[in-house]
């Protein structure tokens, strides 16, 4: 017993160990991509700095901005300066907010943070009950109806879905706001969480679409075929009916492949939610990505990135580390031999 | 118990040059009775259809096959809705492999559920497995076991003792030796064995005729989709007692009979002629036996599909 918890032990660290190592390469990579990307990007630092008075300040000016912010060394050089402030945990500061970096993330993440959440765990319970009706009865019209469903939704763009959704709700129907995560006007103290909910209503939809088609397809797929399997035809042998099929061995075996599968789709929801925030004027990070892009805050958008990069790191983590505690033939891998 | 005439069994499946469904055969004018108390093998090679016979009187056999002919259980027919009915609680099987356990079922769970599906009663289920539990020698710590972690001896036990809970009268054994070394082919058979001095009826399909000539109260040699010859046990301790061609064939090519291999093939779907099954192996093969299927003959209290007996 003892032996068979130190080797689980022993079997966490190397997990951790061989993760942390991952996150390391992954990060210095994605730093190192983006700082040449911005560099070549057409976005001037200095411009956006001085924005609107761009015309009140002369060529003297700008250099000595650049030249105090270390623009005129070689990007070698900067990079190395960057990166040592990054390690550090600096981020710089958000032109556009006149704010720490790090703070603007916190605060824009966890307005996103409610919606991504909700619409992972939405459209997770929805995916999975559409693949698991669908694969159950494959072959019969409501499978085929399901399928359509899926494959309209899986190659429908985010942004048009949001679009939709917000004339035929917000503007035709007047059901649900057209904009923002809170009622305007209104002090943060006195808004309720039924408005908060009613202005995550639409985005929460819209974002959910992303990954129901994914989760739906896929287990139906695994359904299909656990279906055939010979377990399910013993268990007809056994007099099982349908709903006990179904019930005892059709969920569970199909379970741990979508939850694994949802995890690295964490991605996906990230991604939809710039698109489906900017469209709500969804108050979250994925609206300041936009705009830090738009409005050339360099700090922002590579703060952001570092944040996201991290975020997806944890997630596919998460589904991996999640594979090998769910499933039990996973957990404890030793086969007893005594007979 | 269980009478099955004349049954056939084909698949309709897309095949040869043409784009219409062919029939395939696999199982053609099949018989066999298994009584009360009694022990009785089909024996054949594999992929002859064995498995198929199996599931045909479960009903379990997949969409495209086509089932005709007479199942008899307990006297009165075995209609597809009452196969339903009484699959698992009358009928039960004891699959061909661990493969027909659900990975993520313990073996605890597993033979708890059978036994419920028996009594329909919770604590009923409970004494029944802990009661199995010691019957077939499985130590508590197996009943937290997954499929994957059984040796194949314990696995079958698991499966056996899962049929036994489920109160059926007539247990159906898929090879219930395949992969397990002597010791072990012996402790599974014994315990379908013993089933039969409880009253049970047991069908006993396999390859291994050597095991089934040690425990079965009655062999019945399935060739080509058919029944050749149902014969005792004893019978294969003297060759001439023996009544088909093909068994006493096989007899001699049994390890310690010379090994005399049979040559050609089994015949299989598209193969298998008109005529006698045997046929294109036969060394007696006339006329006769290649325009038509011989009935049944009842010779020395066994059955032959033969012209020439
Ligand atoms: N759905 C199907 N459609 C067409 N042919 C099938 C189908 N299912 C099985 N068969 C064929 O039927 C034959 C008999 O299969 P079966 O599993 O009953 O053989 P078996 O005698 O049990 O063999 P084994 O000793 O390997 O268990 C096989 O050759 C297989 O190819
Ligand atoms: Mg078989």
């Amino acid at each position: 017993m003892i032996s068979r918890q130190t080797a689980s032990i022993r079997k966490s660290a190397a997990f951790l160990g061989e993760k942390t190592f991952r996150l390391a390469m992954v990060m210095c990579l994605v730093c190192a991509m983006s700082f040449v990307l911005v560099q070549n990007s057409p976005v001037d630092p200095v411009r956006a700095y001085i924005g609107a008075d761009a015309n009140q300040i002369g060529t003297e000016q700008r250099t000595l901005i650049a030249e105090r912010w270390g623009l005129d060394r070689p990007p070698a050089e900067r990079f190395i300066r960057w990166a040592g402030q990054i390690v550090r945990g600096n981020l710089g500061t958000s032109m556009i907010f006149n704010e720490p970096v790090a703070s603007v993330i916190g605060k824009r993440f966890i307005v996103s943070l409610g919606l991504m959440a909700a619409a992972w765990v939405l459209s997770g319970i929805l995916g999975f009950a559409l693949g698991i009706i669908s694969g159950v009865w494959h072959r019969r019209a409501v499978s085929k109806i399901i399928d359509l469903y899926c494959f309209v939704l899986a190659s429908a763009p985010v942004f048009w879905i949001a679009i939709i959704l917000l004339v035929f709700f917000s503007v035709m129907l007047q059901w649900t706001p057209v904009s923002g995560s809170t009622p305007p006007g209104i002090p943060a103290g006195e808004i309720t969480l039924a408005q908060r909910l009613h202005h995550m209503l639409l985005p929460c939809a819209s974002l959910s679409v992303i990954s129901i088609a994914g989760v739906a397809l896929h287990t139906k797929k695994k359904t299909v075929e656990i279906m055939q399997s010979d377990y399910i035809l013993y268990a007809r042998a056994r007099g099982e009916s349908a709903f006990g099929i179904v019930l005892r061995h059709v969920l569970r075996n199909s379970l741990l492949p979508a939850i694994s599968l949802h995890f690295s789709s964490l991605n996906e929801i990230f991604g939809g939610s710039v698109l489906v925030e900017q469209v709500f004027g969804y108050p979250g990070l994925g609206k300041a990505t936009v705009d830090a892009g738009i409005r050339g805050d360099v700090p922002l958008l590579l703060g952001i990135t570092i944040f996201t990069t991290i975020f997806i790191f944890f997630g596919n983590a998460a589904a991996d580390y999640l594979y090998t505690v769910i499933d039990p033939r996973m957990r404890h891998m030793e086969k007893i031999n005594e007979y | 118990m269980l009478h099955i005439k004349n049954l056939s069994l084909s698949f309709s499946r897309y095949g040869g040059m043409s784009f219409r469904k062919v029939p395939l055969k696999i199982i053609s004018d099949f018989n066999i009775a298994v009584h009360t108390g009694e022990m009785v093998a089909v024996i054949g090679s594999s992929g002859a259809g064995k498995s198929l016979l199996a599931h045909a009187i479960l009903g379990i056999l997949p969409s495209n096959a086509k089932l005709t002919g007479d199942i008899e259980f307990k006297g009165s027919r075995l209609t597809e809705s009452r196969k339903k009915r009484i699959r698992g609680n009358e009928i039960a099987l004891v699959p061909q492999s661990v493969a027909f356990l659900d990975p993520l079922e313990s073996v605890k769970k597993n033979i708890q559920r059978a036994a419920f599906l028996n009594t329909g009663s919770t604590a009923k289920a409970g004494i029944m497995m802990n009661d199995a539990f010691d019957k077939y020698g499985l130590a508590d710590n197996v009943g937290g076991l997954l499929p994957f972690q059984l040796s194949g001896g314990m696995a079958r036990r698991v499966l056996i003792a899962a049929a036994t809970v489920s109160g059926a009268d007539l247990i159906i054994a898929d090879e219930p030796t395949t992969g397990l070394d002597r010791n072990a082919i012996d402790d599974s058979l014994r315990v379908l064995k013993e089933l039969t001095s409880e009253g049970k009826g047991v069908l006993l399909i396999t390859h291994d005729i050597r095991a089934a000539l040690k425990y079965a109260d009655s062999i019945a040699v399935f060739y080509g989709g058919t029944t050749l010859e149902i014969a005792a046990p004893e019978d294969f301790k003297h060759p001439e007692k023996l009544r088909h061609p093909y068994t006493k064939d096989l007899y001699s090519s049994l390890p310690e009979n010379g090994f005399v291999p049979v040559a050609g093939l089994n015949p299989f779907g598209d193969m298998i002629p008109a005529g006698c099954v045997y046929g294109e192996r036969c060394s007696r093969k006339n006329e006769l036996c290649e325009t038509s299927r011989p009935d049944r003959k009842r010779i020395n209290n066994g059955d032959v599909w033969c012209h020439h007996a």
